[in-house]
């Protein structure tokens, strides 16, 4: 998929001023917030549950190497096949080796973020195989010729409207004149097409929430059904998944599960979840008659025993976005890769480089919602601020923001003078704001103001105030 | 150098401390495989018989799922004949080769047209028989094989399924030890299903709808308690 976070700003700002977006943005925290909280708080376990996610996920990286040859042995033994991709190039040819050895014409996809992050279906089509996604969201943007815009609801950015006009223009051979009002229509249309699609390919590719080294099993979580469909129908079955995704047993897998779906969408579970160990047995009427893990690295095995190596726990669940106020106002394009809100922050300048992602870590209040709804209890706020240090190191930031840290500093380094600056810059703020109390535009401050108001400062500073109430108290 | 070593060999350095040994790490790495230690298992599902029923059935419900109860197997037919008449649809089902499903009286005690073997998609509603429930969440769980071929869960619009009261256990982890039981430790069916409610999506301005890919409607008969 093409970078474009490096214009993160730019596409921050188009964001802001694109309406459409900003009504459909307006769906992620009114929706999942909320049902996130109310499922948390129904299992009296949930707190003591993220603990334990956490520990088994950080127990599982100290010997991913050891997890991942365990896992590879009950693959071969089920009589699936894993294949190693360092890159992301690696895993393009890998699965595309795959689709033409067996003529693939056509390829259904249950959702799969890292295909994504490998530019499968870009790949695909080059070479003549057409890559269908089957979840409604996928296929939405698939038609739109976009990237997802969140990691579990990935047509989040769209109206339903939208959503009608795209249907229109591809699903030429039906009525022009349907009613296509109803989401519930839109939904049936898509699931006719999508249905003939599923038993016309030849080869299903899933992604993968867990493999169990236990067990050579995958899994996927659904609630759609596609994903079963896709790996069920097609001759062959093909799995993408990081290294990461590997944990030890069936009762592990069990532990994360109670906090993946409550923590993603609200639900108690998904739908759907279901193992896959191996390809179609002698005896099995149904099934895939060939069985593929293509285990991609593609830089996470540089992220052990480093800084970010706590990154490694996610589930890629969406609760950091979900409540993320940076993300409700921008989306997730505007991040301008695969991984948006703050995970995406910490994720793609380990992934890419810090020279390309560096604005990312810098698209935070550091208000720590996301931490505080982290399952895997993922130290976001910290691991964004490391990259900001770094970004800092490097001499990255545009020259304004050193010379207005620099200037910072010099104050800040100064007591007796930065009160003195403070106090007078309050004062002089407050005599200008008027009766409303709101500065509507100010100079230095539009990129603030010209979104809402500044609220003016009541007279004192900070400090004036804590040394008048310590003195009370 | 393949893929595998060189992918394996940074693993393998990144996580070797000074003076480890890699044989105390495969020990650990092998005790946890074969032990397979429980963590926390939720109070919700622990629970005597009847009410643990009652509680699979009411988180079913809250699924969008349909449930009823029969005295025995040999109920089940006459219940879904009722069934597929309630909801206007043809008397036809489609079912495996499992043999407390081939036992019961189909053409004794309804006019159902019963089909035999995997799903061509043609199919409205089709019959699984559970292998077990998990009353924490009203999950339902289903082995691929002959007995329940897997195109039965995702193709027909309407997907019935039967589960015996004694095969309703309280949390996930006792589902678990009933598969090692069945299938072996650390060996699985080919795929395992886990069934919560029929499919949705909230792909469109996340407003839910039911009947996404998979069946419109789950009617889950619970047999006996």
């Amino acid at each position: 998929m093409q970078m474009r976070s490096p214009r993160f700003r730019e596409n921050a700002r188009e964001a802001l001023d694109n309406a459409q977006l900003q009504r459909a943005l307006t769906n992620v925290e009114t929706n999942f917030v909320g049902k996130r909280k109310a499922a948390a708080d129904a299992l009296p376990e949930f707190e003591a549950l993220r603990d334990k996610a956490r520990d088994i996920k950080n127990h599982t990286l100290e010997h991913l190497d050891l997890y991942l040859k365990a896992y590879e042995k009950k693959v071969i033994e089920a009589g699936g096949h894993v294949h190693w991709a360092e890159t992301a190039e690696d895993a393009r040819r890998i699965v595309l080796g795959i689709c033409k050895r067996v003529n693939a014409k056509t390829v259904t996809k249950g959702k799969s973020i890292v295909s994504e992050e490998i530019g499968l279906n870009e790949h695909l089509s080059a070479n003549g195989i057409q890559p269908v996604e089957t979840d409604l969201g996928e296929y939405i943007i698939q038609l739109r010729g976009e990237a997802p815009s969140h990691i579990i609801a990935p047509a989040v950015h769209v109206n339903k409207s939208e959503v009608e006009t795209e249907f229109r223009r591809a699903h030429t051979h039906l009525d022009p004149n349907r009613n296509l009002e109803e989401p519930e229509t839109l939904l049936n249309e898509a699931r006719a097409i999508l249905r003939q699609k599923y038993f016309d390919a030849e080869v299903g590719i899933t992604g993968a929430n867990f493999l169990i080294a236990e067990t050579g099993s995958s899994v996927i979580v659904t609630n759609e059904g596609n994903g079963d469909l896709t790996q069920t129908l097609g001759k062959v079955h093909i799995v993408l998944a990081t290294l990461e995704k590997v944990t030890p047993t069936l009762e592990d897998v069990s532990q994360i599960l109670r906090v993946l779906a409550r923590s993603a969408t609200g639900q108690d579970t998904s739908v759907y979840t279901t193992f896959s160990t191996g390809p179609r047995r002698p005896e099995d009427p149904d099934g895939p008659e060939e069985y593929h893990v293509v285990l991609i690295d593609n830089g996470r095995s540089s992220m052990l025993g480093g800084d970010y190596q706590d990154m490694l726990r996610c589930i890629r669940c969406g609760a950091c976005m979900n409540h993320c106020p940076v993300y409700h106002a921008i989306g997730g394009h505007a991040y301008g890769w695969v991984y948006p809100g703050p995970m995406g922050a910490v994720l793609t300048p380990s992934l890419t480089s810090i020279d390309e992602a560096g604005h990312l870590p810098n698209a935070s209040t550091f208000c720590g919602r996301c931490e505080s709804v982290c399952p895997m209890r993922i130290p976001l706020p910290k691991m964004m601020r490391h990259w900001r240090t770094r970004e800092f190191e490097r001499h990255l930031q545009p020259a304004s923001t050193r010379f207005g840290l620099g200037l910072w500093a010099f104050f800040a380094r100064r007591p007796a003078l930065y009160r003195a600056a403070t106090g007078l810059m309050v004062r002089t703020l407050g005599l200008f704001s008027g009766k409303r109390g709101r500065f509507a535009s100010m100079p230095f401050a539009s990129g603030w103001t010209k979104y809402r108001d500044l609220p003016a400062p009541e007279g004192k500073t900070f400090q004036q105030m804590w040394a008048e109430r310590k003195d009370a108290a | 150098m393949s893929g595998r070593d060189a992918i394996l060999g940074r693993l393998k350095r990144r996580l070797e401390r000074e003076g480890d040994l890699e044989s105390a790490r495969a020990d650990e790495v092998a005790r946890r495989l074969d032990d397979a230690p429980a963590g926390i298992i939720p109070a919700r599902g622990q629970l005597p018989g009847g009410e643990r029923i009652a509680l699979f059935q009411r988180m079913a419900e809250a699924v969008q799922a349909s449930v009823e109860h029969v005295a025995a197997m040999a109920d089940v037919p006459k219940a879904i004949a009722h069934q597929l008449s309630q909801r206007n649809l043809p008397a036809a089902v489609r079912i495996g080769a499992d043999a407390a499903l081939a036992a019961m009286p189909w053409e004794a005690s309804a006019p159902l047209e019963v089909r035999h073997g995997p799903s061509d998609g043609n199919d409205l509603a089709a019959v699984s028989h559970a292998l077990a429930g998990i009353a924490e969440t009203g999950t339902l769980v289903l082995a691929s094989g002959t007995d329940n071929p897997t195109t039965l869960n995702f193709l027909p619009d309407l997907h019935i399924v039967v589960v015996e009261a004694g095969d309703i256990d309280g949390d996930m982890e006792a589902v678990l030890a009933r598969i090692r039981r069945k299938f072996g430790k650390g060996t699985m069916p080919r795929a395992l299903n886990m069934v919560a409610g029929p499919s949705r999506s909230a792909d469109i301005e996340q407003t839910l709808i039911l009947g996404a890919h998979g069946p419109r409607a789950l009617h889950v008969v619970i047999v006996g308690g």
